[in-house]
């Protein structure tokens, strides 16, 4: 029996854009508000989590069409890149700097290496979530 | 490096030589290519007699382990010497005896010669040596090719059971010893043998003299199969004769008594020393001699004529040790029991190698050891009679064979020690030559059934495997020589005293010397009518007797039951422990998680407990306490509800859920609490493990869909309210006790001059305490990793079925 999910399909396609940008706001918030890499992981793959509810996961696959375990390990991968660049400053791992720098568009705005430290544990977050997630629900 | 050294090491160089020699030379018996080596280092060690009886000692040092004071040291003085003297010239005459014995066709020959030398370079240490480690690490490598020649007909199961006890019995000894060495060496500092007895004042005032002596005379009993450690030498009579005759007669169990003289000069003036010494040799003496009569296997008469030979040597040192008390050698009484030691020692090896080889031509020409089978043998084997008539009348102590001299001198040393007026021996005393007396009897009754029963009475060829006739001369060289040194230290014991005996017993008594002295021993044949002869007169008069009318009194044995011997009592040891070690573990290792759990709930509760009252860490202390507010008073109550309802949740679901509301309620605490990121964080975990939890319910198979409420166990509740109570007491005792200030301030004061972040609990994360981030998004990744495979290769597996 095939059944009709069209509201949970119309609202989802709606809800998924407004949680991925909360996600997207609290990881980049995390330095100064309540928030950071894990969380907004954590809330991205729920917004994915979502999808796959409203829709099956051949359609989500084929929407993203992403392998989680290489989302998890380019992650892990940034982060300890971001952690052996400090090498090239002769400073010791993981040192991080920040600086403030005024860019088109945004103003001045302060960047730091952490940044992308916090990248690494997003998409560490997100691909591991997605993995476990997926391959339970795969299986049969 | 000396020619010493290289000596002593050289039979385990041979070693290696010889599964070559045997594998390229396949027609030569490979006994051949070893008999020189013997040979050779017995001429060697002669020419040290003439200096060392002058009164010189020879010390040549190899560096080993300096930093730790082990060094191999090589030392020759006339206690080594003549142990170096007996292994070697027996050593030449087993080599040879063995050659004729062992089929070249049949035996594997290298494995047998690698065992041996490996065995004569390992005594040579064990007597060369004066570092104590040295002298133990050769010690066990006699051990260990003493068992591995005992097993070398390993299909046996005898053979391996012998092997095995006589392996579990010395290397329990020698562990002893060990520890007795360590314990030796702590007050003097050193492991050299010398140096302990220079610094002996140190050594004696210490409290580890005692233990240490005991330990070492717990080595030297073992290996010197003392009572009641004797079980093992008559079943490593399973072992081929030449080796029976080297190492469980002349040399091997020899080791101890060497122990016991060599350390004399340590422990032997305390009377504990005495009172072991002298009482375990008396009582082995009369044990080995009682049993000897009832044995009716030809080795098990030696093997326990054996024990009773050597307890007579160890109460003999441990009775000489008396002569230490009193201070002047002239008319030292004691000194005769040393010289009655070291006198015998030369003459049991000489009469015991021989009396082991007859026994192996016997064996080799009959096909049977029985006694009840042999008999009428004298015409048929005429040499291998007379060399057991001289063999067996020297053991009885018959003149004018050298048993004969030392059984005298052992009797002078008994009926001395009831003069003796220390130790309490007044009163005791008068047992020592009582025993030493009734043994001597059983020795001449099993000396003469070994040597009559076996070769008169009536020829019974039906009994017998092959048709017996003379062996061939060269089986008969080697117990020739050894009769004859029999009959020569008989009648010319004047050879042995200046050159052999008195150096010795300079080794073993020095401090009864003054510089430049030296003993003058005197031994001959006829003292006039004194105690001893009467003594020795009533032997014969009795042993005879009893001889004759053996078949009659014999039944005394059958009288002991067999369930209480050592035997037994040893077997059933084994058997216990291995069948206690397996209730324990069966008991122990029950393969149920959670007894498991159990046990180590229990155990990190009652530790962390008494560690916390003992020690005086517990306090309650309320200052620094906040104000409890209402919300957290309800939050508490909702965890507590959502908890109790977990544990008795009748169906999987409410506990699940109750779980969730338990998450939950933390999220909503750490809200209160002012912890916004782990607030979030643990809202969407909780979330995501809930629906993990789901998943795993809904796929739980229908085996048993029974809901039933979770099974009281007692002692589960009991140690869950311990745990309970313990990590309680824990968090107030530690929240009470503030030693040092947070480092938090830190964090607040520099998280944004320094990492440009307002958000504290993120610029920890990421950039103070990055590292631990790191490492735990890795950990996410491994457990990602192992779901994924978990699943995947199961299905892999399925389709492939």
């Amino acid at each position: 029996m095939k059944k009709n999910d069209l509201i949970l399909q119309t609202t989802t396609k709606v809800v998924t854009f407004i949680i991925i940008i909360f996600a997207i706001h609290l990881f980049f918030a995390g330095h100064y508000t309540p928030g950071g890499g894990f969380v907004g992981g954590l809330t991205t793959s729920a917004a994915l989590v979502l999808l796959l509810l409203a829709f099956d996961i051949k359609t989500v696959s084929k929407v993203i069409p992403l392998d989680y375990k290489k989302v998890a390990a380019s992650g892990l991968l940034l982060a300890i890149l971001t952690g052996l660049g400090s090498f090239i400053f002769k400073v010791p791992f993981l040192t991080h700097t920040y600086s403030y720098f005024n860019l088109p568009l945004l103003g001045k705005t302060s960047l730091a290496t952490v940044v992308l430290f916090d990248l690494g544990v997003y998409l560490v977050v997100v691909g591991v979530t997605m993995t476990i997630i997926q391959t339970i629900g795969e299986s049969e | 490096m000396s020619w010493l050294h290289l000596v002593i090491i050289s039979p385990f160089l041979l070693a290696f030589l010889i599964p070559l020699l045997y594998k390229s030379f396949k027609q030569i018996h490979t006994g051949w290519f070893v008999l020189p080596l013997p040979l050779v280092l017995f001429l060697y060690f002669t020419k040290y007699i003439s200096g060392v009886a002058n009164g010189n000692s020879y010390l040549y040092s190899l560096k080993w382990i300096p930093s730790l004071g082990i060094n191999f040291d090589a030392y020759i003085d006339g206690l080594g010497l003549l142990f170096a003297l007996l292994i070697t010239g027996i050593g030449t005459l087993v080599v040879l005896y063995s050659i004729y014995y062992l089929s070249k066709t049949k035996e594997s020959l290298h494995t047998f010669y690698v065992y041996l030398l490996m065995f004569m370079g390992a005594m040579l240490g064990v007597v060369l040596s004066d570092n104590l480690i040295v002298l133990y690490s050769f010690w066990e490598l006699t051990s260990l090719s003493s068992f591995l020649l005992i097993g070398y007909w390993y299909q046996r199961e005898k053979s391996r059971y012998g092997a095995q006890k006589s392996m579990l019995i010395t290397v329990f000894g020698g562990l002893a010893l060990l520890a007795g060495i360590v314990l030796l060496s702590i007050p003097s500092g050193t492991f050299s043998i010398r140096e302990i007895v220079a610094n002996l004042d140190v050594v004696t005032s210490s409290s580890l003299f005692i233990p240490a002596m005991i330990l070492v005379l717990l080595g030297a009993f073992t290996k010197s199969a003392q009572f009641p450690f004797h079980i093992w030498l008559p079943d490593a009579m399973e072992a081929p004769t030449p080796v029976s005759a080297y190492l469980h007669s002349a040399t091997m169990v020899k080791a101890g008594i060497y122990l016991v003289a060599r350390l004399s000069p340590v422990f032997a003036d305390h009377a504990v020393w005495f009172t072991l010494v002298s009482t375990v040799g008396i009582i082995t003496l009369f044990w080995g001699s009682f049993s000897a009569v009832k044995q009716t296997d030809l080795k098990g008469i030696l093997a326990f004529s054996t024990i009773s030979q050597l307890g007579m040597i160890m109460s003999l040192l441990g009775v000489g040790s008396a002569a230490l008390h009193y201070e002047f050698l002239d008319d030292n009484i004691y000194v005769v029991a040393i010289t009655a030691a070291v006198f015998h020692l030369i003459n049991h090896a000489t009469f015991k190698g021989s009396l082991f080889m007859v026994v192996g031509i016997v064996d080799h020409e009959t096909g049977t050891r029985d006694i009840r089978k042999l008999g009428g043998l004298m015409t048929l084997m005429p040499v291998t009679f007379t060399i057991a008539i001289i063999g067996g009348f020297a053991m009885a102590g018959l003149p004018p064979f050298n048993g004969f001299l030392s059984k005298e001198m052992f009797f002078t040393g008994m009926v001395n020690v009831t003069k003796m007026d220390i130790y309490n021996m007044e009163t005791w005393g008068i047992l020592f030559p009582v025993v030493a007396w009734i043994a001597s009897i059983f020795t001449f009754v099993y000396s003469m059934i070994l040597v009559f029963k076996t070769f008169t009475g009536k020829y019974q060829p039906e009994k017998l495997e092959k048709k017996p006739h003379e062996a061939p001369v060269g089986m008969l060289i080697s117990p020739v020589i050894l009769a004859s040194l029999v009959v020569i230290f008989g009648l010319f014991p004047n050879i042995l005293e200046s050159s052999i005996i008195e150096p010795t017993m300079a080794s073993v008594a020095p401090s009864l010397l003054d510089a430049g002295e030296q003993f003058h021993v005197h031994i001959t044949f006829w003292h006039g009518f004194t105690p001893e002869l009467f003594m020795t007169i009533g032997v014969i008069a009795v042993g005879i007797l009893l001889f004759l009318t053996l078949h009659k009194w014999t039944k005394i044995y059958h009288l002991f039951p067999e369930s209480i011997t050592l035997n037994n009592a040893y077997n059933n040891g084994l058997a216990g422990m291995e069948k206690g070690s397996n209730g324990i573990m069966k008991f122990m290792m029950t393969g149920f998680i959670r007894d498991y759990l159990l046990v180590i709930f229990a155990f990190i509760s009652t530790a962390i407990l008494i560690t916390l009252f003992t020690q005086g860490g517990f306090k309650v202390d309320t200052s620094n306490m906040a104000d409890i507010g209402i919300y957290e008073a309800i939050l508490a109550v909702i965890m507590v509800l959502g908890a109790i309802t977990t544990v008795f949740a009748k169906s999987r679901l409410t506990a699940i859920i109750s779980l969730g509301v338990v998450g939950y309620t933390l999220a909503l605490f750490f809200v209160l609490f002012r912890a916004p990121d782990l607030a979030l964080t643990q809202l969407v975990i909780e979330t995501v493990s809930v629906a993990l939890f789901l998943l795993c319910f809904y796929h739980l198979p229908e085996f048993k869909p029974k809901k039933v409420r979770v099974k009281f166990h007692l002692p589960n509740l009991i140690i869950a309210l311990l745990v309970g109570v313990t990590v309680t007491l824990v968090g107030i005792a530690s929240s009470s006790t503030k030693l040092f200030d947070s480092i938090s301030q830190y964090f607040i004061n520099n998280s944004y001059k320094e990492a440009g972040g307002e958000n504290m609990v993120n610029v920890i994360l990421v950039d103070f305490r990055g590292f631990d981030t790191l490492f735990e998004i890795a950990v996410l990744c491994i457990a990602a990793l192992g779901i994924y495979s978990m699943i995947r290769l199961r299905l892999a597996k399925e389709e492939n079925r």
